[in-house]
């Protein structure tokens, strides 16, 4: 699937629920179920700086698609995560250069998408990003 | 007859809803709300009096002037100290801080010693720090114990004929915990030393008699005491703020200027460079007015009742630890869940309308010392009740459901 469809699958699943209970409910179950990083990759400098609670993100290429994984000690932050991998991993770096990060807003959780925000959802999606252009240029 | 219900409606901001919910505000230890008799007061300077103070000749601008100096007076009798020019104005607690360490920089020599308290917050912490890689003068940090509480014997042995300064909050922000300053301030002397008492979380509970205490530095912010954001002061004995050199240039701090030398003007003056916050030191003598009207030994006590209620309601909750159990505290309660990490329930807090602070609170030596990432810490205030206490505790219980 590509990046759009797997963001419209997501805002489809979010339609679904009546208040922000439900949403965060959902967020929470999301990362108790993340797939956990490596503890070799939990290092200093796979930590995404600017959040209040712990990020790692651990990137590789196979077969000229990315795979994330990451983790974080605190079960918001790790479903915001998940949200992402599952939209970013297993596609081709120019594809996540390209993509943009409207549907965050649209499924109600804009509030985690101010620069200020300490869970640093902006700071993932820079270092996924950054992530991607390091790679892209090793393709070419 | 104190009423934090009657005292409620003095503070606009506590009707809102946030995220449609009623607001419950416990995050005062990092900013207290602004009652409308200073709202007020701000509104009427900008309406009214706004003009550059000093050297205007023109009507607004000696009113405004007089204003202000009218507001260092109140500020120099709230605190007591000796001299209305030893208040001086400054940008809040920070600024106050590195006046005092840029100044000594030039009285420190190498191999001289500060001492810090372990309870510091960072500003408290990285200005010394500059100030000794300036100097040469090593920094020397007083331990804490597992409650939260200064270890005075190991103070003690810190102090000698080397100690120039020592410097240490009156109440710990992230814990709490009111630390010993008369002992503090005392022992620091026998040794001919000076003492900077940092007041930012004290100034809101205990209204400080800076002459008895014999401080020779002290300093808050106005946003902690129901004041703007943007002002606060420096106390400094005239004695030390003659010996200290000032720390900015600029206009209003200068006495004579040509280009071969310039002369300083007196205090407080000297270290007053540019405009200042002129409505901001105007608010802060309203704040301080409202205050007091209130009276600071009714607020103890019923910030106190608030801390016995909170602590109590809180510790009934399963897996729930508290950080900083000194005895001698103000109304925080700074406390993680078992197995739940504090941003999570400050996320879900916030969603039920209560506000909290959640992380290392700018004191992450304290937090290294428990081993943990940081904590959530609820902070009370006289216009906080027991009611509000309650839907904590349920926010707390909630979120605990929903993240385990």
């Amino acid at each position: 699937m590509s990046i759009e469809e797997i963001q419209n699958e997501i805002i489809d699943e979010f339609a679904m629920f009546e208040d922000w209970e439900e949403r965060y409910q959902y967020m929470i179950d999301l990362g108790k179920d993340l797939p956990l990083i490596k503890d070799t990759y939990k290092t200093e400098s796979n930590i995404i700086k600017g959040c209040q609670s712990k990020v790692w993100v651990h990137a590789e290429m196979n077969d000229s698609k990315i795979d994330f994984t990451a983790d974080s000690d605190a079960i918001i932050t790790k479903g915001i995560i998940a949200i992402l991998i599952r939209t970013f991993s297993n596609q081709h770096p120019k594809a996540i250069i390209d993509a943009n990060t409207d549907f965050i807003d649209k499924i109600g959780l804009k509030e985690h998408l101010s620069p200020t925000r300490a869970n640093g959802l902006v700071s993932m999606i820079k270092q996924l990003k950054l992530y991607a252009i390091a790679y892209q240029t090793q393709l070419k | 007859m104190f009423n934090a219900n009657h005292i409620r409606k003095d503070f606009p901001i506590l009707s809102r809803k946030v995220n449609g919910k009623p607001l419950v505000y416990f995050d005062n230890a990092a900013t207290s709300q602004t009652p409308q008799q200073v709202i007020d007061v701000i509104v009427d300077y900008y309406s009214n009096y706004n003009a550059n103070i000093h050297r205007g000749v023109h009507t607004l601008s000696q009113e405004a002037t007089d204003l202000y100096e009218q507001a260092r007076i109140k500020i120099q009798k709230h605190f007591n100290a000796k001299f209305a020019h030893e208040i001086i104005y400054t940008s809040g607690t920070t600024h106050s801080i590195n006046t005092v360490a840029n100044g000594f920089s030039a009285l420190l020599a190498q191999g001289d010693h500060v001492i810090v308290s372990a309870l510091e917050h960072h500003s408290n912490i990285v200005p010394w720090q500059m100030l000794c890689e300036r100097t040469g003068a090593i920094l020397k940090v007083i331990p804490m114990n597992a409650d939260g509480e200064l270890v005075m014997s190991e103070f003690d042995k810190l102090l000698s004929n080397k100690t120039k300064l020592v410097f240490v909050n009156h109440i710990s922000n992230a814990l709490g915990t009111i630390n010993p300053i008369e002992y503090i301030i005392k022992k620091t002397h026998e040794v001919g030393a000076a003492i900077l008492i940092d007041g930012a979380q004290s100034a809101p509970h205990i209204k400080p008699d800076l002459q008895a205490l014999n401080v020779d530095f002290y300093v808050t912010s106005a946003h902690k005491i129901c004041g703007p954001t943007g002002v606060g002061m420096l106390y400094g004995k005239e004695e030390w703020l003659k010996k200290l050199p000032p720390y900015q240039g600029g206009g209003e701090m200068i006495n004579e200027v040509t280009f071969e030398k310039t002369t300083y003007a007196g205090l407080p003056h000297k270290f007053e460079a540019g405009t200042p916050n002129i409505c901001g030191g105007i608010a802060f003598g309203a704040a301080l007015d409202y205050m007091n009207t209130i009276g600071f030994d009714a607020i103890a006590s019923y910030e106190n009742e608030l801390l016995e209620y909170g602590t109590k309601k809180l510790l009934e909750i399963e897996g729930l630890k508290i950080y900083g159990t000194s005895q001698h505290k103000t109304a925080v309660i700074s406390f993680n869940i078992k197995g739940i990490h504090p941003y999570d329930i400050g996320t879900i807090l916030d969603k039920l309308g209560i506000a909290v602070r959640t992380g290392h609170h700018c004191a992450q030596p304290i937090m290294d010392f428990y081993k943990i990432p940081g904590t959530v810490r609820a902070s009370f205030s006289f216009y906080n009740t027991k009611a509000e206490i309650d839907i904590l505790v349920e926010g707390i219980k909630k979120a605990k459901m929903m993240l385990s």
